[in-house]
């Protein structure tokens, strides 16, 4: 679906994309993680056809966004794309303006569908500037997938959401998956990256850190767990690959309760964190 | 079923919503139709005197008014919106799609084209019933009037795409737009006699379509013994719709050439 090697784009002296090579498959939900300014948008409007590399080789359903030429009508046709945060439109109806895109395509999906599918049904008539925030960026996916598109781009789609608006998100990202379509993610959410990629890649300063499946990310699943006690001299603790030997060998040495025993491994969070460099937002 | 929609149908798709997004912005619908209206009432109240036998001012502001209309509704609407609509993203999300930027362009034309329409009529009608407006009854002179404002929205759109790329943003852009397009009608004989302004501002307007626009409404609606007061004393209509056509196509080059789908 996806192939990319050696990409690189700079904005003047700022080094948007500092390298990067990506792989993504046909039917996965792809994350890119990273924290803001990471490359995640740049790299996004690369893939998407809205900005040239400066360097390196791309390709998106076979075709380089860039030149894809006399294809790029049929090229757009199979691409659905959902940017950060846009304001427009806001003097049309919700079914309107789904239907006025809808129009764009050869094969769209149904407009009614595409509205019940992102949770409008109820706003269908009402003027997008009528719309809560977390409903005008449900609008903005129902835009990006009325023209059924086998490859879908999400640019930080939940930024802004309340949690339960978060979860109705994701499940209806789960749906588009179900139904065959690729997905490109950004987002700066380790827990929706978690969430809903089948594969993650870390990106931080322009460069792809690590790709993996959320579940092994960082070496989680091999690393070391922590075990700590009071000690007769204050606090004191250990790492070990093996930590209920280590505490079958402390609960010996105290004879029975071990005093302020917790055993800790890294959270998915600790790694990110240390990945990313301890940049927090 | 695989092949995308055409070009020309998208584009009336286009004009249908664009002529919907203008007409729900109120406070833009009642300026753009009743401003030429207001200054029809103030012109012809002020100046109650005959510019040439049977010629009244007010006759010869109509012409003025509606020529106008033609840069007002296009180049200047359109200049001043489209970088209002890339602050927005809209013009980000269309670009997103399969539609062909020929048919957001068409788009644009047909909504300038509709709003015109009304203009004129509701202009006219004013114009009739209360400040002795003199109707064209010949079949030429309306005929020479559509195409009039055919080519004038054709090319006043096509500029006004070209010249949305100066404004580095929406914010700026009405101010950046606006005097240009004041200048022009004082230059080009919209609120003076045309014939009576120094020479080498005739001269400059002569670049500039605005004035041909106006002279060739004049010879709509105007007596055709007036042709001989003009400044070739004719009306030109060959060269009016060649400099026209000059303008439309240089407007559609840069149109193209420079068009930005989001501001720097």
């Amino acid at each position: 679906m996806i192939e990319v090697k050696g990409l690189t784009k700079s904005y003047g002296d700022f080094t948007a994309v500092a390298g990067i090579d990506l792989a993504i498959e046909a039917g996965e939900i792809f994350a890119l993680l990273g924290p803001n300014g990471a490359g995640k948008t740049t790299t996004v409007e690369i893939l998407a056809g809205f900005r040239p590399a400066d360097s390196g080789s791309v390709s998106v359903l076979g075709f380089d966004p860039a030149t894809k030429g006399d294809a790029g009508r049929s090229w757009r046709n199979r691409i659905g794309i959902v940017l950060q945060t846009a304001s427009d439109a806001g003097s049309f109806k919700v079914r309107e303006i789904v239907k006025h895109f809808s129009a764009f395509y050869a094969n769209p999906r149904d407009v009614d569908q595409v509205i019940e599918a992102v949770g409008l049904t109820e706003k269908r008539n009402s003027l997008v500037l009528e719309l809560s925030g977390g409903q005008r960026r449900r609008l903005d996916v129902a835009l990006g997938i009325i023209g059924n598109p086998e490859l879908l781009f999400l640019d930080e789609p939940t930024t802004g959401f309340d949690p339960e608006a978060r979860r109705a998100f994701w499940s209806l990202i789960r749906d588009l998956k179900a139904g065959g379509t690729t997905i490109l993610l950004t987002t700066h959410y380790l827990d929706e990256a978690e969430e809903l990629a089948d594969r993650v890649a870390v990106i931080t300063a322009g460069k792809i850190v690590e790709v993996s499946t959320p579940a092994l990310l960082g070496g989680r699943s091999t690393a070391k767990a922590t075990v700590s006690w009071m000690g007769t001299s204050g606090l004191e603790s250990e790492e070990s690959d093996n930590p209920t030997a280590v505490v079958a060998k402390l609960a010996a040495q105290f004879a029975g309760d071990i005093p302020e025993l917790v055993i800790t491994r890294p959270s998915l969070e600790d790694i990110y964190l240390k990945m990313i460099g301890g940049q927090h937002e | 079923m695989n092949k995308v929609p055409g070009t020309l149908k998208l584009g009336l798709l286009r004009g249908q919503m664009e002529i919907i997004q203008f007409s729900r912005q109120k406070e833009a619908v009642v300026f753009t139709i009743f401003f030429p209206v207001i200054l029809l009432a103030i012109f012809g109240s002020v100046f109650k005197d005959t510019i040439a036998p049977g010629v009244t001012f007010s006759q010869y502001f109509v012409a003025g008014m509606i020529a106008s209309g033609l840069v007002n509704s296009g180049f200047q609407n359109i200049a001043i919106n489209i970088p209002i609509e890339r602050d927005m993203g809209a013009i980000k999300r269309l670009r997103g799609t399969p539609l062909p930027i020929t048919s957001y362009f068409i788009g644009k034309a047909i909504s300038v084209f509709a709003s015109m329409v009304v203009q004129v009529l509701i202009l006219l009608a004013i114009g009739v019933a209360f400040f002795g407006l003199n109707m064209p009854t010949e079949p030429s002179k309306w005929l020479t009037f559509t195409w009039l404002l055919i080519l004038g929205t054709a090319s006043s759109t096509a500029l006004g795409v070209a010249f949305s790329s100066v404004p580095k943003n929406g914010r700026g852009a009405s101010a950046i737009v606006s005097p240009v397009v004041i200048i022009l009608q004082f230059f080009s004989g919209v609120f003076f006699v045309f014939t009576q302004l120094p020479g080498w501002m005739q001269q400059v307007a002569a670049i500039f379509p605005l004035k041909w626009l106006t002279q060739g409404m004049r010879s709509v609606f105007l007596p055709d013994s007036f042709a001989a007061q003009e400044v070739a004393a004719s009306w030109e209509g060959d060269r009016t719709a060649i400099i026209l056509m000059v303008w439309l196509i240089v407007g559609l080059f840069f149109a193209v050439k420079t068009f930005r789908w989001e501001n720097k």
